[in-house]
């Protein structure tokens, strides 16, 4: 077992190795971070989309989850990189005057963040539907607005419900970086692989990239149970009904 | 606008309303008085809690018309939010909203409805808060409150919206029977008041103190519309099934 | 070791909407359905094999002896911390070494990626699974334990004829949501160069250069595959719901 290699330099450059991983892990959690933003967002609007009584937003909803979550992460990979801007003229302009990375790095962030909103939207059309059916009547009953129903009631509570499998959810973004290698993206799995195919050391290299996926996936989880400490309703345990 | 009778403040003319095939209100007509309280009974299953949510509009109907202060409840340019503002209700689980604390939960709707300034808002919801005797609780959040404090927090919240009538479901049939009185007695209070009161309720000792008229529906027809004097005074003239249900509820 | 296919590969010049040739399909047919085949086999085999270690798993998890406790929790944990392309590389890389020091051979056996992907996805799903059957076994109620070991019944064998059919009659639908997941994750072994059908396809597409045609009808293919799959666990779950 040779631990030293971490530190030694990379052939053809002039920075250690864990440098590298460093630097591939920069990239995973900006990617996972950028894709959560789009990914919470757009999960959002679907997942309420599904709950309103409008049935033609509803279908719309439906259509776009099943889309989503019936073709493979790698797949979909494939298809925003190769298959959109190779149909789309303009696209495939803007698309070779951009900076290689920079485009590997949209297409992760914009694949990934679709991707993770269908099942997004999954958990909040469930959270909506499990809170009691009283509590949008009631709203409605003061005369609140559809829009202000969502935002001041049925929301907040929906939110703090599924945290639990919101958390899963995050935790699945930050495994699912790892596919971008596939489209060139430097982020830490495509480092962890470099680096053992240069230095034969396998073991080493993929026992740490092992290591630092699990502290990541650990600290996810505490950021939430933090939110979830944070956002606690008093008088309810874990905003049961 | 056809004309309504004269201080007719809800007036439900020809009713009905079908979940599917299956009809839950059938040709269902009666009205409210400015000032008067009327109380809504029957066994479960009757559709009266399903016609008392007809009047705010939490449920379409098909058929007949309902206006509430010479609006029409049906009419697809009617504003509902405006007229749901107006009209207060109250529920039978409270549906006080957990995560909002008391005051909130009481200036939440005076705020973003009625456009009053937070000031006013907080003002009118501690006099009411007052009124219902839980003055002390007000930064607290729902789930520290008992049954029957969440009740009275409730009609507080519906009552700071200032309604020209409120609509009560079944308000006291989730509580646990000490807490009931404490409820029935902020009612009782309000009906003395000359607040236009619809209420569906099992508590006939409460029908008998205040309601000018009692409503007897089953299977989503109204079987009686009469003085509550006549009601209880005369059971003899009553139909069957209306005599059958009183029997089963007045043996407490 | 595999490389990632198409990595850094330019767009296919301006391809028109003219220029698309879908007949390419239908020329190499036989070829994806071989692909097809291996990613359903896959499946198959780490659907099966996932259930029964995941159900051992999950008694593991339950048990009352702390260091099988927490060992398989930390198994199962583990596996779900870390991206399954890591833990495809992890056993394409140690079931050789392994295997050499089982068999005490002088060097690795050659295990093509094919075969170790068996492996991998038996030892991945089961965590996923565990959790599954931990959840359908705390489903059943507690009193349904108590009734089978009243009669004389040992721990096991009340586990096996009482608690655990009900539990697995329980999660069924979830299980069968878990498997569709995992025929969608079994398209990660085509960046070990493995001839699933991701694979064959991309084969094809770089073959021919025909990339947008060729992942279009993957992803229909997918598609159609899954939400079919996944409306009829829908329709099982119905059926279920009804009779109980």
């Amino acid at each position: 077992m040779n631990w030293s290699i971490f530190f030694e330099q990379v052939p053809d450059g002039d920075v250690a190795w864990w440098r590298m991983l460093a630097a591939g892990l920069a990239w995973t959690l900006a990617t996972a971070v950028c894709a959560w933003v789009i990914a919470f967002g757009v999960g959002s609007v679907v997942g309420v989309a599904r709950t309103t009584r409008w049935q033609w937003l509803v279908r719309l909803g439906n259509l776009y989850v099943e889309v989503f979550r019936n073709v493979p992460l790698i797949v979909q990979f494939f298809l925003w990189y190769f298959v959109v801007p190779g149909l789309v003229p303009a696209l495939q302009t803007a698309v070779s005057n951009m900076d290689p990375t920079l485009f590997q790095f949209e297409t992760a962030v914009v694949c990934l963040g679709l991707f993770t909103a269908a099942r997004i939207a999954e958990q909040v059309r469930a959270g909506i539907l499990s809170l009691a059916r009283g509590q949008r009547l009631a709203a409605y009953a003061l005369g609140l607005s559809e829009f202000q129903t969502y935002r001041h009631v049925l929301l907040p509570m929906a939110y703090r419900i599924i945290i639990p499998p919101l958390t899963s959810e995050l935790m699945n973004l930050v495994k699912n970086t790892a596919v971008a290698y596939s489209i060139g993206l430097t982020e830490l799995f495509f480092r962890t692989r470099e680096m053992a195919e240069i230095t034969f050391r396998y073991f080493e290299v993929f026992a740490v990239a092992t290591l630092i996926y699990g502290a990541t996936a650990f600290s996810a989880n505490r950021l939430m149970a933090w939110v979830e400490r944070r956002s606690a309703v008093p008088g309810y345990l874990g905003a049961r009904r | 606008m056809e004309s309504v009778p004269e201080n007719a403040m809800i007036s439900i003319r020809k009713v009905s309303k079908w979940y599917g095939a299956f009809k839950v209100l059938s040709d269902c007509s009666t009205e409210v008085k400015k000032g008067q309280v009327v109380v809504v009974c029957g066994p479960s299953g009757s559709g009266k809690s399903t016609l008392i949510k007809c009047v705010n509009a939490l449920e379409p109907f098909q058929e007949g018309t309902i206006t509430v202060d010479g609006t029409s409840v049906g009419d697809p340019a009617t504003d509902l939010p405006k007229l749901r503002s107006r009209v207060g209700m109250v529920f039978q689980h409270f549906e006080l909203f957990p995560h909002l604390s008391i005051m909130d939960n009481l200036t939440l709707a005076q705020i973003k409805v009625l456009h009053r300034d937070r000031q006013a808002a907080l003002d009118k919801g501690l006099a009411l808060l007052t009124r219902v005797g839980l003055r002390d609780q007000a930064a607290k959040f729902p789930g520290q409150l008992s049954g029957g404090q969440q009740q009275r927090v409730a009609i507080a919240r519906a009552l700071c919206m200032d309604p020209i009538a409120m609509l009560f479901d079944e308000p006291t049939s989730a509580l646990d029977p000490e807490m009931i009185n404490e409820v029935l007695d902020v009612m009782v209070q309000l009906a003395g008041e000359g607040m236009t009161m619809m209420c569906v309720t099992h508590e006939m000792g409460f029908a008998r103190k205040v309601a000018h008229r009692v409503v007897f529906m089953d299977k989503g027809e109204i079987v009686e519309d009469v003085p509550s004097s006549e009601f209880f005074g005369n059971p003899e003239a009553r139909a069957e099934r209306a005599r059958q249900f009183l029997s089963k509820i007045l043996q407490h | 070791m595999g490389g990632a296919p198409l990595r850094g590969a330019r767009l296919p010049g301006s391809a028109a909407l003219s220029d698309l040739d879908f007949s390419v399909i239908g020329r190499s047919l036989p070829y994806l359905l071989q692909g097809l085949a291996y990613t359903i086999q896959l499946t198959v085999v780490a659907a099966l094999g996932g259930t029964v270690f995941g159900t051992l798993l999950a008694l593991g998890r339950l048990s009352t002896l702390t260091p099988l406790r927490m060992a398989t929790s930390g198994y199962v944990n583990l596996m779900r911390s870390i991206p399954l392309l890591l833990v495809i590389f992890w056993f394409y890389f140690l079931v050789p070494m392994i295997l050499q020091s089982i068999t005490g051979a002088e060097r690795p056996p050659q295990i093509g990626a094919a075969r170790s992907a068996y492996i991998t996805f038996v030892m991945f799903e089961a965590a996923y699974f565990c959790e599954i059957m931990r959840a359908g076994i705390q489903s059943v109620s507690s009193g349904q334990l108590s009734a089978a070991l009243a009669l004389g019944l040992t721990y096991g064998r009340a586990m096996r004829h009482i608690i655990l059919p009900q539990a697995f009659r329980n999660m069924l639908p979830v299980l069968l949501t878990q498997t569709i997941i995992l025929f969608q994750d079994v398209s990660l072994v085509s960046l070990l160069n493995v001839t699933d059908f991701v694979g064959a396809a991309v084969n094809i597409a770089q073959r021919d250069s025909r990339i947008i045609e060729m992942y279009s009808f993957v992803a229909v293919v997918y598609f159609a595959l899954c939400y079919a799959l996944s409306q009829a666990v829908k329709g099982l779950q119905r059926r279920i719901a009804v009779v109980r």
